[in-house]
């Protein structure tokens, strides 16, 4: 029987592989990787594409990840897989259009708040017409 | 029969505002359940995460981290989730309470804060309360993804690795039981000590390209993976504290038609008396 390692491929959203598994293969940052059991400790950055894992007696299994980083330890593997293909301007991309939101709330008033300030208001007036009418009753 | 027009429009309307919590609360019940899986997915890979940073921090690199040195606080950052929806009890209310006795602890001590928002609860909030909100989100539904907080945890990353705030922390309220929903702030940075207890056998890593490159990475993911955490399980809370607030609302409901079909009925009944007493008095009359 073929010598196994477990594998761990978590995404921060999903557990999307657990599983004992023969051989995994990877595009890390700086090239190509085969991984086997007994592999060396190694920490390396993955780029997107095909993650290709051999299970246990033999059945071949293709996952796609969008980068993240890979860890190899003794006994067990893990891949930390990226949501989403990142970059580093698209990343200051989403912070500017947080900031901006942030602006834009902070100076418009939010429908939210709105609906509060006209709930006061309008209670405000039911009570002055209930005050009035019943002034007139009297 | 007077009033009893009145008081059977009341019961009425009383009763569709039943069906309408009552929908809710059904709805709430099945939502809750998936927002509850979703926390449980997201679990693995903070863990795995968490591990590989300790081992790392702890490793024999030569390298520090900003993020991983403590330093004198002048300036908090707060990222605050809240809910974008109402009619969740007092699930938000709490939150903010909570966050407002730890910013009135800390301006004692003459230290400033800085926000980042997630939910239009916590904008409306920040809105009114003051305070120098660097980044909002909202609307990210009953789903969320880990792409709708990325823009505002680089918000804050950024301020501070450019020293403008020397800690992180994040506020949402932690999914104890359906019954129960605690708000709870959390460090994010500088990284609490705890969280990075070694493993008991540690082993040099080979780092491809560098352990400068990994580390920045994993932590910029780990800080995301933390505050996404919080969103999901914020979203169960809201779930749960919706769910509990409709039922409360349904039998509220209840109880006041009950009440409302007694008067209904007496009202009625002295009609009836009335009108019997009204016939034999006349007829006596005669």
């Amino acid at each position: 029987m073929a010598m196994t390692v477990q594998l761990d491929v978590v995404s921060a959203e999903e557990r999307i592989f657990s599983g004992l598994v023969e051989s995994i293969q990877v595009t890390g940052s700086e090239g190509e990787l085969g991984i086997l059991p007994g592999h060396i400790p190694l920490l390396t950055g993955i780029k997107p594409g095909m993650v290709r894992i051999v299970k246990q007696f033999g059945e071949e299994h293709l996952i796609y990840v969008a980068g993240g980083v890979l860890e190899v330890q003794p006994h067990t593997v893990t891949v930390l897989a990226d949501v989403a293909i990142r970059a580093e301007d698209l990343d200051e991309q989403a912070a500017l259009a947080a900031q901006k939101k942030a602006q834009e709330a902070m100076q418009h008033a939010g429908a939210d708040f709105n609906y509060a300030e006209a709930a006061a208001q309008l209670a405000e007036a039911i009570a002055q017409l209930r005050l009035i009418q019943k002034l007139r009753k009297k | 029969m007077a009033g009893a027009k009145e008081i059977k429009s009341k019961i009425g309307s009383i009763n569709n505002t039943r069906k309408i919590t009552s929908a809710m609360e059904k709805v709430a019940v099945s939502k809750m359940r998936r927002a509850q899986e979703r926390v449980a997915h997201s679990r693995p890979y903070a863990e795995a995460m968490r591990k590989v940073i300790g081992n790392i921090a702890n490793g024999t690199i030569e390298y520090r981290h900003p993020f991983l040195t403590e330093r004198d606080v002048k300036t908090v950052g707060y990222i605050v989730i809240s809910t974008d929806r109402g009619l969740c009890g007092g699930l938000n209310t709490n939150e903010f309470k909570r966050v407002s006795q730890d910013l009135k602890a800390w301006k004692d001590k003459g230290v400033k804060a800085e926000f980042a928002v997630i939910g239009n609860k916590a904008t409306a909030f920040f809105k009114r309360f003051g305070g120098k909100v660097l980044a909002q989100q909202s609307g990210s539904g009953d789903n969320p993804r880990l792409a709708d907080v990325i823009g505002s945890v680089r918000v804050m990353l950024n301020a501070y690795s450019e020293g403008k705030i020397d800690r992180l922390y994040v506020v949402y309220n932690k999914f104890v039981n359906t019954m129960k929903q605690e708000p709870v702030i959390e460090q994010l940075l500088p990284l609490p000590k705890a969280e990075l207890s070694a493993r008991k056998h540690s082993w040099d890593y080979i780092y491809e390209p560098d352990p400068k490159v990994i580390l920045d990475q994993l932590l910029d993911r780990f800080i995301e993976s933390q505050v996404y955490q919080g969103v999901v399980e914020n979203a169960a809370s809201e779930q749960a504290a919706r769910m509990v607030a409709m039922k409360a609302a349904t039998d509220n409901a209840g109880s006041l038609m009950d009440e409302l079909k007694l008067v209904y009925n007496k009202a009625r009944q002295a009609a009836i008396t009335q009108e019997l007493s009204e016939i034999v008095g006349g007829a006596a009359a005669v």
